[in-house]
C-alpha cells in the first residue's frame, strides 16, 4: 500500500483528462459517472491510507514517482508523502470534494458545460491533493497554482455573464499577490537551505537560522504572504465575497471547505519557521483576530446568503490563523476540519435553497420555508447552530472552543486576542441567527419552485451527521480528555504549550456559551420579536453609514481601487504613448523622412546624376586642398 | 628639348577635361554627351602622356593604350544603346527617359 | 616646338569648345575630329610618337566613323540641330558651366601649388613600350581584349533590331489604364 500512495491523485486527474478530452461525445449519466466516480475512489482509498496511519502511529506514507528536474545540486522529484497532517486534508479534500460531486451531479444537471465543470472540480481536487501530498515544496507550488487556475475557471465557470469573469480575473489577481510573496520565499529558502524537500528543511533549519534569525523572519513573513492570499485573510481577503459568482457547489468545494484553507495548511506545514520566527506568528494571530472581526461584521450586514456565507468563511479562517499565531497547531487543523464540514453543508444548503426559490439570492426575499423544505431546513440548522457554536451538541463548538481557550491559555496567548476572539464568537451566534430567521422564519416571500431529490439532499444528510459527530473526536480537558485527534496531529505538529491553568478553562467555556447565547439573543430579538426597533435603529445615521460600510466589506475594494489601481491605471494611461518607445520610433521616423527627401533625390534624371557627381568630386577635391 | 613648363601641360589636361564636364552636364542630348566624354578621356589621356614622357617612361603610353581600348569598348556600346533608344523613344532627349526615378 | 605647342594647344583648346557648343552632330563631330589629330600632334611634340599615331589611327580614324554611322542610321540633321538649339538655352547650362569653373579653379588652384618644375621632354621609342606592354602590363592586355571582346558582343546583341526586347516591367500594357 505504501508504494500506492500515487493513486489518490492520480485518480481525480484521469478523471479530468477523461472529461476534458471525451467531454463533448460522453452522456450525462457517463460525465457524472466519471467525474463523481473518480472522487469517490479516490476517497476510499485515502480513507483506507487514513485508517492504516491511524492504526499503525508511527507509519509515514513516502513514494518517489519520478525525479522531476535534475540540475546540478537541485533535483527536486515527484514525491509524494502522507503524514498525519496531510491525512487529516486528504481526509476531508476527498470525502467533502466526493460528497459535494455526488451533489454536483443533480445540481449541475441542466447547465450544458456538464463535463467541464466536472473536468475542472476533478482537476480541483487533484492540485489539491498534490498540495497537501506534495513532499517538497515546488510540488506543493504546483498544486498551489493549480489550485489557483481551478479557482480561476470554477469562479468565471458562468462566462457569458462579464461580472463572473470579473470576479474570476480579480479572485486570481489577488491570490497572485500572495503567489508571488510565497515564490520568493521558495527561492530563499532554497537559497538557505539548498533543498525544497519539507522533511529535509524542517530538521535542518533550527541549525540554518541559528546564526541570523532575520532570514527565517524574512522567509516566514514571505511564506504568511502566500498563506494571506490564498485563505484570504486581510488585507487580501476582498476575492473571497466576489468569487461567490461561481456555481454553488464552487462555492462550497473551493471557497469554504478547501482551497481557502491551503494557507492554513502550508502554515502549519512550515511551522518550524514560524517557530523560528516569533514575530511573524504573533502577526499571524494578529491578523486573524482582526480578520474574524472585521469579516464577522461585514456577515452581520449582508443581504446575499452566499455573501454571508462567504464572509463568514473568512471569519472562521481567521480564527485558524489565530490558533496557528498562538501556538495552537493542532486546534487550528481540528477547527480547519470541522468548518470544512459545516460550511460545506451550509453552502450547499444555500445552493439548493437559491434553487429551490427561483435562482433568489437575497435573504430578504426569502423566508417562511422552514415547512416547504424540511430536510433542508433540518441540515442547514445543523450547519448553522454548528457555525455558531451551540455549546455540547455541534462539532462547532469544541473546535472553537479549544480555539478561544487557546488564545488565552497557550503560550502566545493574549487577553486581548482572546476578548477578539469572544466578540467574534458573539457575531457569529448573531449573523448565523439572523441568516436563519431570515430565510425560514416570517412570512413566504417567494414561491418554492422546485425540490431537491436524493442526491442532492444525501450529501446534506451526511454532512449534517458528520458536522455534529465530528466534533466529539477532540474532547476540551473538563469533558474527560478524550483526544485522538490531537495525539494523531502530534505525529507531526508540536503539542501546545500552556501558559494558564488548565482547570480554568470551564471559566471560558462558560463565557463561549455566554457570548453565542448572547448572540443568538440579540439577532432573535431584532429579527424575530421586534422587527420594528430594527428599521428604528437602521434610521440612525450612525448605524446606517456602519451598515454601509460593513456592506461593501468595510470599503476594502474602494481602497484599493483609489489606491492602488486608479494610480495604475493613471500611470499607464499617461504612459499610453510608451515614453521609451517614443526614442525608439521617433528614430524610425527620423530614418523615413530622411529615406523619403532621399528618395526625392532619385529622380531618374541622369544630368543631374551627373552633376550630383561633379558636386561631389568638387567637394572632395576642395576639402582635400583645405586641408 | 623643352616644351612648357610641367603646369601648363596639366593645365591644358585639366581645361579639356572641365569643358568635357561641361558638356556632359548641359547637353540634352545623349550623343553630345558621348562626344563629351571622349573629350574626358582624351584629357585623362593627355595627362598619362605627359607624365609618361616626362620621366621618360612607357607606362604613360601603355595607360593611354588601355583608356583607347576602354574608349573604343564604351562608344560601341554607348552608341547601340543610342540606336535603340531612339528606336524606343524617338528621341535622344536624356530627360525624356526618366523611368527609374525612385 | 615651344611655338608649337602653345598654337596645337590653342587650337585643341577652341576645337574642343567648339565641339560643346553646336548644334548640328556632324558640325560637333567634326570639331571633334579636328580636336583628336591635334591632340595626335600634341603627343608628337611631347616625344610619344607611337601614342600620336594610334590616336589618329583609332580615335579619329575608328571610332569617328562609329559616331558617323549613328548620325548615317539615325539621320540626325536639320531636325536635331533645330531640335538643340532650342534646348540649349542659359537656364540650361549656365549651373554646369558654373560648376565645371569651380572644378576648373580648383585644378589650377592645385597646379599654382606645385614648384613649377620644368617640364623635360623625352622621346619613349615603341620598342620600350611594346616591351613594356607586353612583359609587365600582360595581364591588363589581356584584360583589356576581354574587355573588348565583350563589348562586341555586348554591341552585336544590343544593336540587333528587335521590337520586342524591352523589359516586361516596362512595357506598356494598354489594357491596364
Amino acid at each position: 500500500m505504501q508504494t500506492m500512495l500515487w493513486i489518490i491523485p492520480a485518480l481525480p486527474l484521469l478523471g479530468f483528462l477523461l472529461l476534458i478530452s471525451y467531454g463533448s461525445r460522453l452522456s450525462r449519466r457517463q460525465t457524472a459517472a466519471i467525474g463523481v466516480g473518480s472522487v469517490l475512489l479516490s476517497a476510499c482509498a485515502g480513507l483506507y491510507a487514513g485508517g492504516q496511519l491511524l492504526l499503525h502511529p508511527s507509519l509515514v506514507y513516502e513514494v518517489t514517482l519520478w525525479t522531476w528536474i535534475d540540475i546540478g545540486d537541485f533535483h527536486p522529484a515527484i514525491a509524494l508523502r502522507m503524514d498525519a497532517l496531510a491525512a487529516v486534508f486528504v481526509f476531508v479534500i476527498t470525502l467533502i470534494g466526493a460528497l459535494i460531486h455526488l451533489y454536483s451531479a443533480e445540481f449541475m444537471e441542466k447547465d450544458p458545460d456538464y463535463s467541464r465543470f466536472f473536468a475542472c472540480m476533478n482537476l480541483f481536487v487533484f492540485a489539491m491533493l498534490v498540495l497537501v501530498l506534495a513532499d517538497n515544496l515546488l510540488l506543493l507550488y504546483l498544486g498551489w497554482e493549480g489550485v489557483g487556475l481551478c479557482s480561476y475557471l470554477l469562479i468565471g465557470f458562468w462566462y457569458e455573464n462579464p461580472a463572473n469573469g470579473h470576479a474570476a480575473r480579480k479572485a486570481f489577481t489577488m491570490t497572485r499577490i500572495g503567489d508571488t510573496a510565497l515564490a520568493i520565499g521558495l527561492f530563499c529558502i532554497y537559497y538557505a537551505c539548498k533543498s525544497l524537500n519539507i522533511v529535509d528543511i524542517s530538521t535542518a533549519a533550527p541549525l540554518i537560522f541559528q546564526q541570523n534569525p532575520q532570514e527565517a523572519t524574512l522567509i516566514a513573513f514571505l511564506l504568511l504572504g502566500g498563506a494571506l492570499g490564498k485563505s484570504a485573510q486581510l488585507p487580501l481577503q476582498t476575492w473571497l465575497p466576489d468569487a461567490m459568482a461561481g456555481p454553488s457547489p464552487v462555492s462550497a468545494l473551493i471557497h469554504a471547505a478547501t482551497m481557502v484553507t491551503a494557507g492554513v495548511y502550508l502554515i502549519a506545514r512550515m511551522y518550524v519557521f514560524f517557530e523560528l520566527a516569533p514575530a511573524v506568528q504573533g502577526l499571524i494571530a494578529v491578523i486573524g483576530a482582526i480578520t474574524l472581526l472585521v469579516a464577522g461584521l461585514s456577515a452581520l450586514t449582508q443581504y446575499d446568503i452566499k455573501r454571508v456565507l462567504a464572509y463568514s468563511t473568512i471569519s472562521q479562517i481567521g480564527y485558524m490563523f489565530l490558533a496557528l499565531g498562538v501556538g495552537a497547531w493542532t486546534a487550528a487543523i481540528f477547527h480547519f476540519m470541522v468548518h470544512a464540514f459545516f460550511k460545506a453543508l451550509l453552502f450547499l444548503g444555500a445552493g439548493a435553497i437559491i434553487e429551490s426559490v427561483n435562482h433568489e439570492h437575497s435573504m430578504f426575499r426569502m423566508g417562511g420555508l422552514r415547512k416547504k423544505l424540511p430536510i433542508i431546513f433540518w441540515t442547514f440548522m445543523v450547519g448553522t447552530a454548528s457555525l455558531a457554536a451551540i455549546p455540547l451538541v455541534t462539532a462547532g463548538f469544541y473546535s472553537k472552543d479549544q480555539i478561544l481557550w487557546y488564545a488565552w491559555g497557550a503560550r502566545h496567548g493574549q487577553a486581548w486576542l482572546w476578548s477578539m476572539a469572544w466578540v467574534g464568537a458573539f457575531i457569529t451566534a448573531a449573523y448565523s441567527a439572523r441568516m436563519v430567521l431570515l430565510v425560514f422564519w416570517g412570512p413566504l416571500k417567494t414561491e418554492v419552485t422546485s425540490r431537491p431529490r436524493w442526491s442532492i439532499t444525501f450529501p446534506l444528510i451526511a454532512l449534517a451527521v458528520c458536522s455534529t459527530w465530528i466534533g466529539f473526536v477532540d474532547l476540551p480537558h473538563n469533558f474527560g480528555h478524550f483526544t485522538p485527534f490531537s495525539d494523531f496531529l502530534h505525529h507531526t505538529l508540536p503539542l501546545t504549550e500552556l501558559r494558564a491553568d488548565p482547570t480554568t478553562e470551564w471559566m471560558f467555556q462558560i463565557l463561549a456559551t455566554v457570548a453565542t447565547v448572547g448572540g443568538l439573543l440579540l439577532a432573535y430579538s431584532y429579527y424575530y420579536i421586534h422587527n420594528k426597533r430594527l428599521r428604528h435603529l437602521a434610521n440612525q445615521p450612525l448605524f446606517r453609514r456602519l451598515h454601509r460600510l460593513w456592506l461593501a466589506g468595510w470599503g476594502f475594494d474602494k481602497l484599493y481601487q483609489t489606491f492602488i489601481s486608479r494610480p495604475f491605471l493613471w500611470v499607464t494611461k499617461a504612459n499610453k504613448a510608451d515614453g521609451v518607445d517614443q526614442l525608439y520610433s521617433a528614430m524610425a521616423n527620423i530614418t523615413t523622412s530622411l529615406n523619403q527627401r532621399m528618395a526625392a533625390l532619385q529622380s531618374g534624371s541622369l544630368r543631374w546624376y551627373i552633376m550630383g557627381m561633379v558636386l561631389g568630386a568638387i567637394i572632395l577635391f576642395g576639402l582635400q586642398l583645405l586641408l | 628639348m623643352t616644351t612648357a613648363s610641367i603646369d601648363n601641360v596639366l593645365l591644358l589636361a585639366g581645361l579639356l577635361f572641365t569643358i568635357g564636364v561641361a558638356g556632359v552636364m548641359m547637353r540634352k542630348n545623349i550623343f553630345f554627351m558621348l562626344l563629351s566624354v571622349e573629350i574626358m578621356l582624351n584629357a585623362a589621356g593627355l595627362a598619362f602622356i605627359a607624365a609618361g614622357s616626362h620621366w621618360g617612361q612607357p607606362d604613360g603610353q601603355v595607360m593611354f593604350i588601355f583608356i583607347l581600348a576602354m574608349a573604343a569598348a564604351e562608344v560601341s556600346i554607348g552608341l547601340s544603346l543610342i540606336l535603340q533608344i531612339y528606336h524606343l523613344h524617338k528621341s535622344l532627349d536624356i530627360d525624356n527617359l526618366k523611368e527609374m526615378n525612385g | 616646338m615651344t611655338t608649337a605647342w602653345y598654337i596645337t594647344a590653342a587650337i585643341t583648346l577652341v576645337s574642343t569648345l567648339m565641339v560643346i557648343t553646336r548644334h548640328y552632330p556632324v558640325h560637333a563631330l567634326l570639331y571633334l575630329n579636328v580636336s583628336l589629330i591635334s591632340l595626335a600632334l600634341l603627343f608628337y611634340l611631347m616625344g610619344a610618337h607611337f601614342a600620336a599615331l594610334l590616336q589618329i589611327i583609332i580615335y579619329a580614324g575608328a571610332i569617328m566613323v562609329l559616331f558617323i554611322f549613328v548620325i548615317m542610321l539615325l539621320n540626325l540633321g536639320q531636325e536635331t540641330a533645330t531640335q538643340e538649339k532650342r534646348w540649349l538655352k542659359p537656364k540650361v547650362w549656365i549651373g554646369p558651366c558654373l560648376l565645371a569653373l569651380i572644378l576648373l579653379v580648383q585644378f589650377t588652384y592645385s597646379l599654382s601649388l606645385s614648384k613649377g618644375e620644368t617640364y623635360i621632354n623625352n622621346v619613349v621609342e615603341p620598342k620600350a613600350v611594346a616591351l613594356s606592354l607586353f612583359q609587365s602590363y600582360m595581364i591588363g592586355v589581356q584584360l583589356a581584349a576581354l574587355l573588348l571582346m565583350a563589348a562586341v558582343v555586348g554591341a552585336a546583341h544590343i544593336g540587333r533590331h528587335k521590337r520586342t526586347n524591352v523589359h516586361r516591367f516596362l512595357q506598356h500594357k494598354p489594357d491596364e489604364s
